[in-house]
């Protein structure tokens, strides 16, 4: 399904650029694209470096274990699949909170290092477990408590009430993600059920 | 809700505190351990750049050659059957790329905004939906790429339902508070 959208997106775009007579479009978008992607992968090691090794000195002072029986009760529930003293629970955990927070420079960081231990229980290294299709389920459906960039975006547009569409974004957020849990565990066990 | 955005502001200085200080009182050695720590960042960077490269590619050309505008006009009626205004329509594209890149959307959300105004019906639909949904679509090749998963099973699905359900609910919402 990826390969086909992946094709999909790229061959209808050359299409209707050839159709519409700006084919030049394609060459110098494919290229910025290129060189975005570099750009983006090289701020994210800065950032992931730095969360990295903030996260090595959580582990090694005990605090993401804490943090995981904290929270671990009612995040354990939704990944029955894991071992009660996963590494994997810290780290879903605080990729889960940086979300909450809204603070994705942080998020991305934990989030990969989940999927890494995640990645450590899973039995067959090249499908997708269980638990980290509810993970990601979780993760891009995620409330965020402050869209802090959409409002910093309406406040430069001169809003009478930048804030006022947080109300609307949860409640919308908050019907994704009770869908995403829901989907998530009816496929988990419509395919756990087919031999 | 200045509660919570003191809250957003304060937490990572203080995680930048707490943890170095904890992990010093319990005897690590908290620099070594740091850098070893940072170690990881450089590799996972190299490991996810060619599914980052790959799918911004496809995304922007996508975009740029205006096969987007092309489909968000094919979908319109599709969009109107789930209780969208016909005078609305200039969401449509923004609703599409929302699961596939979050620069783009940011991009076209920011837009719409400044043309039809912050405080406009657009403006608040287009506000309320680049906060409430993230880019389903990227998060899931770069996650599954960045450890080698090549079969994604049903995730693709659970996400992208969450995003439509997302979708609908923004749509109605804001139709309901604000008009």
């Amino acid at each position: 399904m990826v390969n086909l959208i992946w094709l999909v997106m790229l061959a209808t775009g050359i299409i209707v650029a050839a159709m519409t007579g700006r084919i030049d479009t394609v060459t110098t978008s494919a290229m910025k694209a290129a060189e975005l992607g570099v750009e983006v992968a090289i701020e994210l090691i800065g950032v992931m470096s730095l969360w990295l090794g903030l996260m090595r000195l959580a582990e090694e002072a005990g605090f993401i274990r804490l943090v995981a029986r904290l929270f671990g009760p009612a995040i354990r529930r939704l990944f029955p699949s894991l071992k009660p003293e996963s590494p994997a629970l810290g780290a879903i955990i605080m990729n889960l909170s940086a979300n909450v927070l809204g603070l994705g420079n942080a998020a991305t960081p934990f989030g990969l290092k989940a999927m890494q231990e995640l990645q450590k229980e899973n039995p067959n290294p090249e499908v997708a477990s269980p638990a980290m299709i509810t993970f990601l389920a979780l993760n891009t459906s995620c409330i965020t408590l402050v869209p802090a960039t959409i409002i910093g975006v309406r406040l430069k547009a001169n809003s009478l009430n930048p804030t006022e569409i947080i109300g609307t974004t949860i409640f919308a957020t908050g019907c994704a993600m009770t869908v995403a849990i829901l989907a998530d565990f009816i496929f988990r066990h419509r395919q756990r059920r087919r031999p | 809700m200045s509660i919570i955005a003191e809250i957003s502001r304060w937490a990572i200085p203080l995680l930048l505190l707490l943890i170095p200080v904890l992990a010093y009182l319990r005897k690590v050695p908290v620099y070594e351990s740091f850098v070893a720590g940072a170690e990881d960042g450089f590799k996972t960077g190299v490991r996810i750049l060619p599914f980052l490269i790959g799918m911004l590619v496809s995304i922007r050309v996508f975009i740029d050659s205006g096969a987007l505008d092309l489909l968000a006009r094919l979908l319109a009626p599709v969009f109107n059957y789930f209780g969208l205004d016909s005078n609305l329509t200039a969401i449509i594209p923004l609703a599409i790329l929302r699961p596939l890149s979050g620069s783009g959307a940011l991009g076209v959300a920011t837009q719409l905004i400044n043309q039809y105004g912050p405080d406009s019906l657009i403006g608040r639909l287009a506000s309320t939906l680049q906060g409430s949904t993230d880019t389903t679509f990227f998060v899931l090749t770069v996650y599954f790429g960045s450890v080698g998963i090549r079969k994604y099973r049903y995730a693709l699905k659970v996400g992208l339902l969450a995003d439509l359900v997302g979708l609908i609910a923004s749509i109605w919402i804001v139709h309901r508070v604000f008009s």
